[in-house]
């Protein structure tokens, strides 16, 4: 039977494996899920075939059971603005698990003292790192929530993001502090040794899990993007050390294309931004509290414009470009977009989205809200290839977006976002941008494409803005 | 005595190629999804859960057994919600054109 079981794990991970590359492109996407999905359920059906003799199968199903009732009513409700929280608690409670069952067999064989598996040593070492990165990924995971949530006062928010230097020392202290308790537990684990008592792994799991809230609580909402891959690819780990521990081939799979995934999405971020992952985790301008505010450094004067004149200037353009950043996630103003976008192309007007990889709060964040407003693949342009197109396009509109269309990036060697790559959105002939207030963006920069001759300001919320725009080009 | 552990060892080094490999296709576009699915899959810890639950005789103190009953549910969460959420992400990127079509298919069943 224990064979079957086997055979049954290499199944499954070959499906996650044949699923995740259906992701590739959006038509075999949703079947790639299915396959994974299906792939989950035959492992989760082997191990049960494994445990078939177990006392307690009320437990199990039970346990199941709150788990579906639990899982799916968000997972179906959620908005799709609120995707990166979601994410984030999803990815928590994996991280949680693993941590619970490195608890839980540290309890069931008196601190490792009484391990049956032979050799142990894979199993205690599995275990301990499972614990301590389960940990840091639950509460990280958790914070993650929180600040996407908004959960947080603002001016703690600031404090917090202001004192980040306090916080680097301390998880250096805590990071030292779990291994420490680690080694320690290994070490008592030979059954020569009097058992190590439970405070021991709670101790080790609590220092773990304060790491994971102050590694995450410094962090500033325009690096959240790094911050959600990098947790997603721990748990992957986690899940795979568990693997390891437990003799597990699904487990050990499925956790290392997590964690390469993860690992991928982490550099992909950082690259965006043109900062290293150490610099974004450990904050260096990420604070936000960066001395650079210049109020009036730019000194050019800025255009505000109307909806009507906006509407008039789309309405006759050959070519509009779409910017969308946090802004119109904030303002929810994807379906007002898609609504304006498909009068303009009514009248004639190309509309293409240029979409920069760190917008928003999440990896691919503006895609799936504009995917919501049922905006197609293909007008969703990736940042390498619309670049070009900026110079050839008559209207820019940039929504909601600020630093990532900074021109300073590219040649103001000066600025703190230097050399990180943007959207040339400066390029265009003339730009329309869509913001609250003349307040600097998330980095504290000063944009100069704000005051630039051919960019006018439309101040207001987005949506509503959009929507007077959309008015206006009915009246047209 | 460790062949069992290198063995895993040479497939836990391969599944990270693997996963290189397949992950660095995925366009920007589909990131959030890909997050999300990927999120799903490390819902695997629930077999952990599972295993070590079904494993553990029925006179084990009750602290273990809620420990790995919430560990239990936290997986399940984590799978269930993850695939659900991922599925509703993807419909929304899947061309409009296949609608219709797959509507023909069904009928054609029928």
């Amino acid at each position: 039977m224990s064979y079957l079981v086997t055979i049954l794990y290499i199944v499954a991970f070959a499906m996650f494996i044949y699923g995740l590359s259906g992701l590739t492109g959006p038509k075999t996407a949703v079947r790639g899920n299915y396959i994974a999905a299906v792939g989950m359920l035959i492992a989760v059906v082997a191990v049960l075939i494994d445990v078939r003799d177990t006392d307690n199968w009320g437990l199990i199903i039970g346990g199941l059971l709150v788990g579906i009732v639990l899982g799916v009513p968000p997972a179906l409700r959620t908005k799709m603005t609120a995707m990166p929280q979601l994410v984030a608690l999803f990815n928590g409670v994996g991280g949680g698990t693993v941590a619970l069952i490195a608890w839980a067999e540290f309890l069931n064989s008196d601190g490792f003292t009484t391990v049956e598996t032979v050799p142990s040593v894979p199993f205690i070492v599995g275990s301990l790192f499972a614990a301590i990165i389960g940990s840091v990924s639950f509460w990280g995971s958790l914070v993650a929530f929180a600040k996407l949530q908004e959960l947080f006062n603002k001016n703690f928010e600031k404090k917090v993001v202001a004192s980040a230097k306090a916080f680097q020392l301390a998880n250096i202290v805590l990071a030292l502090v779990s291994i420490g308790i680690a080694v320690y537990i290994g070490i008592q684990a030979d059954p020569a040794n009097d058992p190590t008592s439970a405070l021991w792994i709670v101790g080790l799991l609590v220092a773990a899990g304060v790491m994971g809230l102050f590694v995450v609580l410094p962090i500033g909402g325009a690096d959240m993007p790094v911050v959600i891959s990098l947790l997603n690819a721990l748990t992957g780990l986690s899940a795979a050390a568990a693997g390891l521990a437990l003799n597990n081939q699904a487990m050990i799979v499925a956790g290392m294309i997590v964690g390469a995934s993860g690992s991928i999405l982490t550099n992909l971020m950082a690259k965006a931004m043109n900062r290293s992952i150490p610099a974004i985790i450990f904050g260096s301008f990420g604070g936000g509290d960066s001395g650079a505010v210049g109020g009036s450094a730019s000194g050019g004067t800025v255009k505000a414009t109307s909806a009507s004149d906006a509407a008039i200037q789309m309405a006759y353009a050959n070519q509009v470009i779409v910017v969308p950043g946090y802004g119109l996630a904030v303002a929810q103003a994807q379906h007002a977009v898609k609504e304006m976008a498909a009068l303009l192309e009514e009248k004639g007007v190309e509309v293409k989205y240029a979409i920069h990889p760190v917008a928003g709060r999440m990896p691919g964040h503006m895609n799936v809200l504009l995917a919501e407003a049922d905006v197609a693949y293909d007008a969703m342009k990736e940042m390498d290839d619309i670049n070009g197109e900026f110079s050839r396009t008559d209207v820019t509109v940039v929504i909601g977006a600020n630093d990532v269309t900074n021109p300073a990036a590219r040649n103001d060697s000066s600025s703190p976002i230097y050399g990180m790559p943007i959207l040339n959105v400066d390029q265009s002939k003339s730009v329309i941008v869509l913001k609250r207030s003349m307040s600097s963006g998330y980095a504290g920069i000063d944009n100069p494409l704000f005051t630039a001759d051919g960019t006018s300001m439309l101040f207001g919320d987005a949506k509503k803005m959009v929507s007077e725009v959309t008015e206006e080009l009915k009246a047209l | 005595m460790y062949t069992e552990l290198l063995a895993n060892i040479a497939i836990l080094v391969l599944a990270g190629f693997v996963g290189f490999a397949v992950i660095s296709k995925v366009p920007n576009t589909l990131h959030t999804p890909l997050m999300s699915g990927t999120n799903a899959i490390h819902g695997i810890v629930v077999l952990g859960a599972l295993v070590v639950l079904g494993h553990l005789p029925s006179d084990a103190p009750w602290s273990i057994k809620i420990i790995l009953f919430v560990a239990l549910v936290f997986g399940t969460l984590n799978v269930v919600g993850g695939f659900v959420v991922t599925d509703r992400m993807l419909a929304m990127f899947k061309p409009k054109k296949d609608a219709p079509k797959a509507a023909e298919k069904k009928g054609a069943d029928a």
